[in-house]
C-alpha cells in the first residue's frame, strides 16, 4: 500500500508528460504535413549541392 | 526520378502550355507580410509527388533573388514561400514584383506548374486540432483509469478500492469535461431543437454513469463506472476524429486542385494607363486588356481586338470559336491567340461564373435531403437504448424497490448497449475505404457521397472531356511526310491554338528556337517567315492557300490544319478527339455491374452518334444545354433513379450537382470540380467502376458492422438488464465490440497490396481484377 503512494503519483506525471508532450508538437505544427515528413526523412539534410 | 520528370508526356507538355505560373500581381494580391519587410505567399503545386520534389523546391527556390525560403507541404501539395528584402525599402512593391516574376519563371523552369489557393480558406482545421486534443485527453485519462480498475477487477478492497476509486474519479472529472464538450454541446443543440441524435444517450449515459459511480465511491461501494465512461468517450472521439480525417484530407486536396479564375485584370483607363485590379473592383463599363492565354474574369463584350476563344466551359465544345468587336465572353473562358480589349458588362458577383453557382446552389440543396446510414440507425438505436435503460430502471424499482439497485443496472444498460460500436462502424469503414480509393486517384468529399455511389443504377456520362480527351489528336502522322509534319511543329510551337499545340508536341527538334518571323492571324492561322524568305503558312485551308481551298476546308469540320510554302499546298494534317484510356473497359464493367450508361452532350448528333456506337452504349442525348442536362438527371432521379453523373466543364457542373452522386476527372474545371463528389486524378476512366465497387463493397461492410452491433448487444443487453454487468464485463464488452467492428472493417484494406503491383505492372491501368474480386468477396 505504500509503494502506491509513490507509484501512482509517477504513473500520473509520466502519462501527464506524454499528453503534454503531444500536444505540444501537435502545437508545434509537426502532423501538417505528415506524407512529406516520410520523405524528409530520406533527404540527407546538409543543405548543400554535392561536390562533384 | 522518374516520377517528378514532368515534360516527359506529351500530356503533361500541353497541360503545362495551358496553366502558366501565376503573374506577379496575383501573387502579391494573396500574399501576407510576415515581420520585418518579409512577405509569404502560398502556392499550390500539384505537381509534387515524392522526396526528390521536396528537395529539388526547397534548394532551387531560394535561389532566385529576393526569396528568403520555401517550405514544401507534400500532404497538401503546397509550397509556402518567403521573400523579401529588407535593404531596398525604398522601393518594396517593385522589388516584389520583381522577385514574383523571377520565382514565376522558376516554378515554370523546373517543370512544376503552379497555381494560387482558392481564397476563403486558410491555415489549419480548427474542428480537427480539437478533436484531437480531445482524443488526447481521453486516451490519457482512459489509460489511467483503466489502470487503477485493473487493480480493483483484480482484488483490491475496502480502504485501497475507495483510494482508487477516488483517483479515478478526479481522473475522470477533468477529462469528461474536457473531451466530452464535443457530444455534449451536439447533444444539448439537438435537445434544443427538439429532437435527439446519438449524442443524446452519449452524454447522457456519461454523465449517469459518472455520477452514479461518484455516489458509489461517497457511499463506499463496490461497482464504479469511472473507466467505462471514459473509455467510452476516448472510442467515440476515435470514430469521430477519423470521420472528420476523412472527409477534411479529400476535401482540401479537391480544393488544391482548383484552378482560379483569375484574382483580377489588368483595366484600362480612360487616360489610357494600366491598373492591375482585384476582382472584386472591376465594375461595369471598365475596359480590360486580355492577354492571350488569360480567362476572362467578368463578363465583357469584345471593343477591340479579335482572337479564338475557348468557349468549353460554357458548350464543353473544345474546337475555339472565333470571336470579334461586338462578340460576347462570358466570364470563365479561356482566351487563346489574339489581345483583346474587353468592356466589362456584369460585375463578378453577376458574371456568368456567379450564376452558373448559384444554380449549383439550388441544385444542391435539393441533394441534402439524403440521409447518412449512421443518421437513419442512430435515430432507430437512440431511442430504443432511452427505452430500454428506462424500462430495466422502471422494473428493478417494481421488483426490488431499490433506487440505487435499478439506477446501476439502468446506467450499465445504457454503458453497455454503448454506440461506440456503432460510432466506429460508419467512419472506420469510409477511411478505409477512402484511403483505397486514393492509392487509385479516387478523391472523396464525404462519406455521405460512397453511400449514395453505392446505390447508383445509372450513369450518364458528358462527352467532351469526360469519354474523350477533349483534346485533339494527330490522327494522320503516319500519312504525312515526317519533313513537312516537322515544320508544322516547329510553327506550330507559337500558336495557343489546340490545333497548334497538338502539332507542337511532334516537334522532336526541342529547344531549337526557330528564327522564324511569325505572326498569327486569330481565326485563320499562323504565318512564318524563314530566314530565306520562304513564307510558310499554317491554318485554314483559305488562309494557306491565298484564298483558294481547293475543296479542302469543306471536307471535315475544323478539325484539319493545312501547311503551304509560298501559298502552295504542302500537307494537311488530320486532328480527332480521341477516346479516354479505359473509356472502353469502364462501359463494359458498369454494364457487368448492371449499371446502364448513357451519354449526354452538347455536342452535335453525329460525333456523339459515332461514339456511343463505338462504346457499345444504345442510349445517348445530343445537343443538351446545361439547363437541359439538370432537367434529363431530375427526370432520372424523379423515375425512381439514383444517377451517376460524370462530367467535366462548367457546363456540366449545375447537372453534377443535381445527380444522386457525381464524378469528374482531375482535367475537369474548376467549378465541376467543386460541385463533383468524386474526383479521379488518373488519365483512366476506369475509375468509376472502381470507385462503385468499392463503395458497394464499404456499404456491405458498414452494414455487417450494423449487424455485429446489434449482435453483440443481443447478447450483452439481457445481461446488463439482469443485473449481472459488472464494471468488469461491461469494460470488456464494450471494448471487444469496438475491435471486432474495426477488425471486419479492415478487410476492405486486404486487396491493396495487390492492386498497387497491379497498377505499377501497368502502368496505372486501373487494376481490372481487384475490385472483382472484391465483390466477390463482399457477395
Amino acid at each position: 500500500m505504500s509503494n502506491l503512494i509513490f507509484l501512482i503519483p509517477i504513473a500520473l506525471f509520466l502519462g501527464a508528460l506524454g499528453l503534454a508532450a503531444f500536444l505540444w508538437t501537435m502545437k508545434s505544427g509537426q502532423y501538417d504535413d505528415l506524407e512529406g515528413a516520410a520523405w524528409r526523412i530520406l533527404d540527407e539534410g546538409d543543405d548543400k549541392p554535392k561536390p562533384d | 526520378m522518374s516520377c517528378c520528370a514532368a515534360g516527359t508526356e506529351s500530356a503533361a507538355e500541353l497541360e503545362a502550355l495551358k496553366s502558366e505560373a501565376p503573374s506577379a500581381e496575383e501573387m502579391w494580391l494573396s500574399s501576407r507580410p510576415l515581420s520585418d519587410g518579409m512577405r509569404q505567399v502560398d502556392l499550390i503545386v500539384p505537381g509534387v509527388h515524392c522526396g526528390a520534389c521536396i528537395a529539388l523546391l526547397e534548394r532551387e527556390l531560394p535561389k532566385t533573388a529576393g526569396v528568403d525560403h520555401a517550405r514544401v507541404n507534400l500532404s497538401t501539395r503546397r509550397v509556402s514561400v518567403v521573400f523579401g528584402d529588407t535593404s531596398s525599402t525604398k522601393t518594396a512593391g517593385d522589388h516584389a514584383e520583381a522577385v514574383l516574376t523571377a520565382l514565376g519563371e522558376k516554378l515554370k523552369a523546373l517543370g512544376y506548374p503552379a497555381h494560387l489557393p482558392g481564397g476563403g480558406e486558410e491555415g489549419v482545421d480548427p474542428a480537427f486540432r480539437e478533436l484531437l486534443k480531445a482524443l488526447a485527453v481521453a486516451g490519457f485519462a482512459s489509460m489511467n483509469v483503466m489502470l487503477l480498475s485493473v487493480s480493483v477487477w483484480s482484488g483490491a478492497d475496502d480502504a485501497t478500492r475507495d483510494l482508487f476509486h477516488w483517483i479515478s474519479a478526479l481522473i475522470a472529472a477533468p477529462a469528461l469535461a474536457y473531451s466530452g464538450r464535443i457530444f455534449f454541446r451536439s447533444a444539448w443543440d439537438a435537445l434544443s431543437h427538439g429532437h435527439a441524435n446519438m449524442d443524446v444517450p452519449i452524454s447522457l449515459g456519461v454523465i449517469l454513469a459518472y455520477a452514479m459511480s461518484l455516489y458509489e465511491t461517497i457511499t463506499h461501494g463496490e461497482h464504479a463506472y469511472f473507466d467505462a465512461s471514459v473509455t467510452l468517450l476516448f472510442f467515440l472521439l476515435a470514430g469521430r476524429t477519423l470521420d472528420h480525417m476523412m472527409r477534411e484530407k479529400a476535401r482540401s486536396a479537391v480544393r488544391n486542385l482548383v484552378r482560379l479564375s483569375p484574382r483580377g485584370a489588368m483595366v484600362i483607363r480612360d487616360d489610357g494607363s494600366r491598373e492591375y485590379l482585384a476582382l472584386d473592383e472591376i465594375e461595369p463599363g471598365m475596359r480590360l486588356a486580355i492577354a492571350p492565354g488569360d480567362r476572362i474574369p467578368v463578363d465583357g463584350r469584345v471593343v477591340s481586338g479579335r482572337s479564338d476563344m475557348d468557349f468549353a466551359v460554357v458548350n464543353g465544345e473544345s474546337a475555339p470559336l472565333l470571336v470579334e468587336a461586338g462578340s460576347l465572353t462570358p466570364a470563365g473562358t479561356l482566351n487563346l491567340t489574339g489581345s483583346l480589349v474587353l468592356e466589362a458588362t456584369k460585375s463578378a458577383r453577376n458574371s456568368f461564373l456567379a450564376e452558373m453557382v448559384s444554380m449549383m446552389e439550388a441544385a444542391e440543396s435539393g441533394r441534402a435531403g439524403y440521409r447518412r446510414i449512421a443518421d437513419r440507425a442512430s435515430s432507430i438505436y437512440a431511442p430504443a437504448v432511452h427505452l430500454l435503460a428506462l424500462g430495466t430502471f422502471i422494473g428493478w424499482m417494481l421488483v426490488s424497490g431499490d433506487w440505487r439497485m435499478a439506477m446501476m443496472t439502468a446506467v450499465a444498460v445504457l454503458i453497455i448497449t454503448c454506440p461506440c460500436a456503432l460510432g466506429l462502424a460508419v467512419p472506420v469503414v469510409q477511411v478505409v475505404a477512402a484511403g483505397r480509393l486514393f492509392e487509385n486517384g479516387i478523391m472523396v468529399k464525404d462519406g455521405s457521397a460512397m453511400e449514395r455511389l453505392a446505390q447508383t443504377d445509372h450513369v450518364v456520362f458528358d462527352k467532351t472531356g469526360t469519354l474523350t480527351r477533349g483534346r485533339p489528336q494527330l490522327i494522320n502522322s503516319a500519312s504525312v511526310s515526317p519533313d513537312h509534319l516537322a515544320m508544322a511543329a516547329r510553327i506550330a510551337r507559337a500558336s495557343r491554338h489546340p490545333l497548334s499545340q497538338a502539332l507542337a508536341v511532334h516537334d522532336l527538334a526541342g529547344d531549337a528556337v526557330p528564327d522564324f518571323d511569325i505572326t498569327e492571324t486569330p481565326g485563320d492561322g499562323v504565318e512564318a517567315i524563314s530566314p530565306e524568305g520562304d513564307v510558310y503558312r499554317l491554318g485554314r485551308a483559305v488562309f494557306a492557300l491565298d484564298g483558294h481551298d481547293q475543296g479542302i476546308d469543306g471536307a471535315a469540320d475544323g478539325s484539319q490544319v493545312v501547311l503551304s510554302k509560298n501559298g502552295v499546298f504542302m500537307d494537311v494534317f488530320l486532328f480527332s478527339d480521341q477516346l479516354r484510356r479505359g473509356a472502353v473497359q469502364a462501359v463494359a464493367r458498369l454494364s457487368a455491374l448492371g449499371i446502364d450508361a448513357e451519354i449526354l452532350s452538347g455536342d452535335r448528333e453525329a460525333p456523339v452518334k459515332a461514339l456511343a456506337s463505338e462504346l457499345g452504349m444504345k442510349n445517348y442525348v445530343a445537343g443538351v444545354r446545361p439547363r437541359g442536362k439538370v432537367d434529363r438527371v431530375k427526370a432520372l432521379a424523379a423515375a425512381g433513379g439514383k444517377p451517376l453523373m460524370v462530367g467535366d466543364g462548367l457546363n456540366d457542373a449545375p447537372a453534377l450537382s443535381a445527380a444522386h452522386v457525381s464524378m469528374a476527372p482531375a482535367s475537369a474545371a474548376d467549378v465541376g470540380r467543386m460541385a463533383a463528389d468524386f474526383v479521379f486524378l488518373h488519365d483512366s476512366l476506369e475509375a468509376v467502376p472502381l470507385a462503385i465497387s468499392v463503395s458497394r463493397k464499404a456499404g456491405s461492410l458498414i452494414r455487417q458492422n450494423f449487424a455485429l452491433a446489434v449482435l453483440y448487444n443481443c447478447v450483452a443487453v439481457p445481461v446488463a438488464v439482469m443485473g449481472y454487468a459488472t464494471p468488469l464485463i461491461a469494460a470488456l464488452a464494450m471494448s471487444s465490440s469496438s475491435v471486432i467492428v474495426v477488425l471486419n472493417s479492415l478487410r476492405l484494406r486486404r486487396k491493396t497490396a495487390v492492386e498497387n503491383f497491379a497498377r505499377s505492372a501497368s502502368d496505372q491501368r486501373a487494376p481490372v481484377g481487384v475490385s472483382d474480386a472484391g465483390l466477390g468477396a463482399s457477395a
